[in-house]
């Protein structure tokens, strides 16, 4: 009788994941692309969307909700960018300069945007939303006006008339490597093999919780999940070694870019082990309810500040990782479309405006990208005209937020009716 | 002193001074102030209409309307059905465009079609919209009483969906006018000029000029500042109406309305049919003035000027009036229209007038926020 | 060493201009249960907000007087302060978060924290959190008080008696705990909860924790009290040993106080045919319950409703108007009135004062005249002209009724168009009244008519009502926590205890009486068990 409720109680509440996926699955075979083709591009971009969605993780367990000011984090990593390229700094060491450059800057923009949040309580979506226009207007002043009309400045990625930088900056020095791939390409590791040791880190991983778990006196974990981890895991270690036995030597080629996947699994045992902290618990506490924590002492506001700061050190770094991949950079543009990207994609994989973990980000950024893949092929080949794809896959990126955020809504109009019913009168 | 300050709020103060500032370099620079002052008036008709389209929608209490592309859809569909019936008259000989002759003695832009034929598809396109921007702010009103105290939140992509899905829609509707969609495959165009059917015959109904030197004038397109003052005095009087007086007490206080009997829900959704029809009516308006209309991801920003001129006219998250319209879309959008010129005459080629617009229309928005715990409430 | 572990000396607090602690004493010893008895607005929860340093108390001016705290003065400035002395309390409004367990709730910004490599640079705040040893604390202190259920389940969907019990766990982990202070707990609880509780107050206290117990449920007080503190109108009126006392003294206690009647020439027709009957009448209003009330409201009188705080005397009227969910059956001048419709009741000539004068009396950014105006112009479309096929304001004769009723009711103002909002609450009160009147009603309900209005005001509001009786024959119900005000002006007052009624008194009845019926007993029941 357990296991039928556990499975339906598991469909219901990922709905939204299992949507996608069929989505996905059917946009795949819709489209024509070639397996192969599709895996490798998925490869890329999960390796260089991930680290920006995970940001996302932090500000919605603090009850700040989804927060679309990561397109100024987004600016600050941009900016160390240029000042690479201003110097002329390339490969891995540019990227650490970098990363060095932007985050006082992310500090401070992440220590800004906060203000604004604790001044728009209850708005903060539109809010970030926003600001992130704002930004972009004083970032376009500075680096399209100032730069060259006030601060004379010459280098090749200044546009000809010396005032302002070019729409399309190629990042690193004029002539040397740049700083493409830099990160991607210190390791790669075949695919196959990566999944197969996912597979058995998942199993160990499960083994050695189970102890963990006995000696504290935490709920134990139930047996049908572990059971489904474990199969899971063989599963996963099964499945590569199967489908390359079908001869595919495209797929067997496929590789990941080790260091750039480490980065991201850093970000998810960081966020893993801050919400083991006394931060962490206040984060959690400060998310379901701001009355009661401030009560029992807790410095709300304060709090709620670190997770912006947080969140946009993270899609800085996480600006520059996606930017080496791509190798240039679109100066005006690059960062405006990070936000509803990264938002759509955790929400994909499940997370809502007060809950989110890593593996929703993971989860999401893989299907998500799979439709963004997919959708110009699937779109010609349904309706004759790829544009009909991308226009849909905007509607999707768009609704998913929108209906995200209706649900968060409607859930804080029902929470208000139902706390009223049970509060007590104050005493005069 | 102080108390003047505050009663006109500072946000004001400083785009008025940047205005007045932005003149004077004009002036001072030797551009045609003439030609300013007839630009200014004619963006402020163009605009005032998806400007004035906040004020029921600030007033019931469901703050500025970021979903004004839901109503921009609409009057967008309904100005392209009202194109190809046009054309299908025009290919069967019902009603065609007539020659240059035939002008009526009012008429006197150099348009060179027919005002009754214009003001035809002006009015079918403003009469088809009508009904599908009621049925879409119905259905829009509906949702908003169901998130009440997020509505802001979640409008803009309520707005960007619509555009997103009418940009299938316009790929795949099977429209044949040939003016209107791409030559070669499905679809309709980006953009279309409009000077061939309704495009600036609004404006030019009884336009008159005013003789401010030796060959210079100012242009007042009567037709246009009409059109926007009858809409304004129109919500006005909607405002004092008895559904009116309903909407702006359950936006103010709804516990107060709902002890006089009063079905806040339902006043939610009449102001929010009659925020989509404005912003219905005013794409039309705007389009036709601008001469060109724009589909696909044209709109998708539209709200947002929108909003931000209301606010700098006076109006906060909860408090609106159709003066704060008419102040706030010639402050804004006057300052926009004389910046651009200014700018490239000081520095070609800077755009700077656009990032003037971004820090301008986002500020302003910004600010409005954080005010928005502090009235109470 | 003083023998008390707490004492607070002649605390004098007024809130702009209005006094409302003269002078209170207080004294607790070490594992002494002590209740303060009080009705609405005789102090209770202000001298508690001053011995919490609640923002509250320094916001307006502060307090006057001494408090000792284990023989020493302190000045306690902030709730923390008060927790670090060792003063805790069990609030009313639970302060638990559902989907914390109960050892997160317990432990919250307590937590038992553990070193890591990073604390050791970064600080306090990365230390990890060692929910092993919250888990044990918190079986301690659950165990202390007896209670049984673990301590790693989640908050949401526990019964409301183990969420008292989880709240009181908590001040009792707080090790340094001398005086815990209960604010009514016992309110939401069931027979047997409250038994339990009271059985936990006690060991508490053999323990040496000092407990206050606030509340008007005189034999829960009598059970299980050492002494008691009676305050009336802000003042001590008496400190008791319970020995030496007993329910009927500490009722008469708390509510006895000298009334000056207002003379009526007028006496209602006794025999008049009843304007409203109600039967069976249950409201939904959340910390108001109304739960079968049968009543009958006489053409022409004025009846008073009273009751203590979260009794359900405010429900009646607004389950009658139906502002709050309410079923029952209502006759109104002898036709069924529809429950749960307000612009049914309004339009059939019913008005109402409502006790939330800002909050749903009034639009305080809106003109005077429009406040004055709206409900009549909503149901009887009055101040209204029709042009074509709509109905618009009617501006000059909204402004002159508003100008009338100005005069009318000495409304103190610049003019009719001024915001409502800057006006002096008994003003804005008026404003209210006026809405009510220019509906032109059979029978009005007006619940707290002088709340937060100052003395001169609060006469000038009850000689209206007495006025409107007198000249228009205007049936009025009167609900309101000061019964000194209800016993001046009504021919009879109902008292409400428990959302029922529980008796009906004259005006000039023994204040005794007043009092036992408000605590849910009565007289005749107390003189028999003291036989």
């Amino acid at each position: 009788m357990n296991n039928k409720f556990s499975l339906k109680g598991m469909l219901k509440q990922n709905v939204v994941v299992l949507l996608f996926l069929t989505l996905t699955v059917g946009g795949i075979m819709v489209s024509e692309l070639s397996f192969p083709h599709i895996m490798t591009e998925l490869v890329t971009r999960i390796g260089r969307n991930t680290f920006l969605v995970l940001s996302l993780i932090i500000p919605i367990i603090a009850g700040v909700g989804l927060n679309f000011g990561i397109v100024v984090g987004a600016m600050a990593g941009q900016i160390g960018l240029i000042f690479i390229t201003y110097y002329g700094i390339d490969g891995i060491g540019g990227l650490f300069v970098a990363a060095l450059v932007s985050t006082p800057l992310a500090l401070f923009f992440g220590y800004l945007t906060a203000k604004l949040y604790n001044n728009t309580k209850g708005q903060e979506m539109i809010a970030g939303l926003i600001v992130g226009f704002f930004a972009n207007g004083i970032y376009q002043f500075f680096f399209l006006f100032i730069i060259g009309a006030v601060i004379p400045v010459s280098h090749a990625m200044v546009k000809p008339d010396g005032v302002g930088l070019r729409n399309t900056i190629a990042m690193g020095s004029k002539y040397g490597e740049g700083i493409k791939y830099a990160i991607d390409n210190i390791i790669k590791m075949n695919l196959w093999q990566f999944i197969i040791l996912l597979g058995m880190f998942l199993i160990l991983h499960t083994i050695i919780m189970q102890y963990y778990i006995k000696k504290r006196a935490e709920q134990s974990i139930e047996k049908k999940t572990i059971i489904f981890r474990l199969i899971l895991g063989v599963l996963v270690i099964i499945t590569p070694i199967m489908v390359l036995s079908f001869g595919n030597y495209q797929l067997a080629t496929i590789k990941v870019p080790l260091v750039s996947l480490a980065l991201i699994a850093v970000l998810c045992l960081f966020n893993v082990l801050i919400m083991k902290t006394k931060l962490g618990q206040n984060f959690r506490a400060i998310g379901r309810s701001q009355h009661i924590a401030s009560v029992a002492g807790i410095n709300v506001d304060k709090t709620r500040m670190i997770a912006i700061i947080l969140s946009t050190v993270f899609a800085a770094w996480g600006q520059i990782i996606f930017l080496q991949n791509i190798g240039t950079m679109n100066t005006y543009g690059s960062h405006m479309q990070v936000g509803m990207f990264a938002i759509a994609s955790i929400l994909i994989g499940g997370a809502t405006v007060s809950n989110a973990n890593i593996w929703h980000a993971i989860i999401g950024v893989i299907l998500f990208q799979s439709v963004f893949i997919v959708s110009p092929t699937a779109g010609k080949a349904l309706f004759g005209d790829p544009q009909i794809g991308e226009f849909f896959r905007a509607f999707v990126v768009y609704g998913v937020i929108g209906v995200a955020l209706c649900l968060h809504a409607w859930k804080k109009v029902k929470k208000t009716i139902s706390k009223n019913e049970g509060e007590q009168e104050e005493i005069e | 002193m102080s108390r003047i300050i505050k009663a006109i709020g500072i946000p004001r103060l400083i785009i008025t001074a940047l205005f007045i500032a932005v003149l004077l370099t004009g002036f001072g620079l030797g551009m045609p102030m003439n030609m300013f002052a007839s630009d200014v008036v004619k963006r402020v008709g163009m605009y005032g209409l998806l400007t004035l389209a906040m004020v029921p929608s600030i007033q019931s209490g469901t703050g500025p309307n970021f979903a004004l592309p839901i109503g921009i859809m609409a009057g967008l569909l309904g100005m392209v059905i009202s194109l190809e019936i046009f054309y299908f008259l025009d290919l069967n000989g019902i009603y065609t465009v007539a020659t240059v002759e035939s002008q009526p003695w009012w008429y006197t832009s150099d348009g060179n079609i027919q005002f009754g034929y214009s003001m035809a598809i002006f009015a079918t396109a403003i009469l088809i919209a009508i009904p599908i921007a009621v049925l879409a702010g119905f259905g829009y009103g509906k949702l908003l009483n169901l998130i009440k105290g997020s509505e802001m939140s979640i409008a803009p992509y309520m707005g960007f969906s619509a555009v997103q899905f009418m940009c299938i829609v316009w790929i795949v509707a099977p429209f044949k006018n040939t003016g209107i969609k791409w030559p070669l495959g499905p679809g309709l165009r980006n953009t279309f000029i409009l000077d061939q059917t309704f495009g600036k015959s609004l404006n030019g109904f009884l336009m008159f000029n005013i003789k401010v030197g030796p060959h210079k004038f100012i242009e007042i397109p009567t037709g246009l500042l009409l059109f926007f003052f009858l809409s304004c005095y129109l919500v006005y009087l909607f405002t004092k109406s008895k559904r009116g007086t309903e909407i702006l007490a359950g936006g103010m206080n709804p516990k107060f309305a709902q002890a006089s009997g009063v079905n806040i829900d339902s006043g939610r959704v009449v102001a929010n049919i009659l925020s989509t029809v404005l912003g219905a009516v005013g794409i039309i308006v705007y389009s036709q003035s601008f001469g060109f209309a724009q589909l696909y991801g044209g709109p998708l920003m539209m709200a947002f000027p929108a909003v931000a001129a209301v606010l700098i006219g006076g109006a906060t998250a909860k408090r609106a009036q159709v003066s704060h319209v008419i102040i706030g879309t010639l402050l804004f959008q006057g300052l926009l229209t004389v910046a651009l010129p200014v700018a490239n005459e000081l520095l070609p080629g800077s755009n700077l007038s656009e990032i003037l617009r971004m820090i301008v229309q986002n500020g302003i928005i910004l600010y409005a926020l954080t005010k928005v715990n502090r009235e109470g409430q | 060493m003083s023998e008390y572990v707490l004492q607070m000396k002649d605390i004098i607090k007024e809130y702009s201009g209005n006094r409302v602690l003269h002078g209170v004493e207080l004294s607790l010893k070490p594992g002494e249960i002590h209740a303060l008895i009080g009705e609405n607005g005789a102090g209770k929860s202000t001298l508690m907000n001053i011995l919490f340093g609640m923002p509250r108390i320094y916001n307006s001016g502060g307090f006057s007087g001494d408090v000792y705290f284990e023989g020493e003065k302190v000045d306690v400035k902030t709730p923390k302060e008060a927790m670090e002395l060792g003063i805790g309390m069990v609030h009313q409004e639970f302060m638990l978060i559902p989907s914390f367990t109960i050892s997160e709730n317990i432990k919250l910004n307590r937590e038992n924290l553990k070193h890591n490599v990073v604390s050791k640079v970064l600080g306090t705040n990365l230390k990890t959190v060692d929910f092993e040893k919250m888990n044990s604390d918190s079986r301690r202190s659950l165990d202390e008080i007896d209670v049984s259920i673990e301590e790693y389940i989640k908050i949401e969907g526990l019964p409301v008696g183990y969420m008292q019990f989880v709240e009181i766990a908590r001040e009792v982990d707080k090790s340094n705990v001398k005086v815990l202070v209960f604010d009514e707990p016992t309110a939401v609880l069931a027979e047997s909860e409250a038994q339990s509780l009271l059985k936990t107050m006690r060991k508490l206290a053999d323990k040496g924790i000092a407990i206050l117990f606030i509340s008007h449920r005189l034999d829960e007080v009598i059970d299980v009290c050492d002494n008691a503190s009676i305050l009336r109108d802000g003042e001590l009126v008496a400190a008791k040993a319970i020995k030496d006392t007993n329910v009927v003294e500490l009722a008469e206690l708390m509510v006895g106080r000298k009334i000056e009647m207002v003379q009526k020439k007028k006496k209602y027709e006794e025999q008049s045919e009843p304007i409203l009957k109600v039967k069976d009448l249950h409201v939904d209003m959340p910390g108001e319950q109304v739960k079968g009330i049968n009543l009958e409201i006489k053409k022409g009188e004025i009846l008073g409703i009273a009751g203590l705080a979260g009794q359900g005397k405010i429900g009646v009227a607004n389950g009658i108007m139906g502002f709050y969910p309410a079923t029952g059956e209502i006759v109104y001048q002898g036709k069924i009135l529809e429950l749960n419709d307000t612009a049914n009741a309004l339009s059939k000539g019913l008005a109402f004062v409502s006790e939330d004068r800002k909050g749903v009396g009034l639009i305080l950014d809106a003109s005077i005249e429009l406040n004055i105006a709206f409900t009549a112009l909503e149901v009887q479309e009055r101040f209204l002209k029709k042009i074509l096929f709509f109905k618009m304001q009617y501006g000059k004769s909204i402004r002159k009724h508003a100008q009338q009723m100005i005069r009318d009711l000495d409304i103190r103002c610049r003019s009719a168009h001024q915001n409502v909002g800057s006006l002096s609450g008994g003003n804005q009160q008026k404003v209210c009244v006026a809405r009510a009147l220019t509906q032109e009603p059979n029978l009005m309900f007006i619940s707290e008519p002088t709340r937060g209005i100052d003395i001169g005001a609060k006469k000038l509001v009850l000689d209206l009502l007495v006025e409107l009786n007198r000249e228009l024959n205007m049936t009025i119900v009167l609900t309101s926590s000061e019964l000194a005000e209800v016993r001046s002006i009504s021919d009879r007052i109902i008292i409400i205890s428990d959302g029922k009624i529980a008796g009906e008194l004259q005006p000039d009845d023994a204040d005794v009486e007043f009092g036992l019926l408000m605590s849910g007993k009565s007289l005749e029941k107390e003189e028999a068990i003291n036989e």
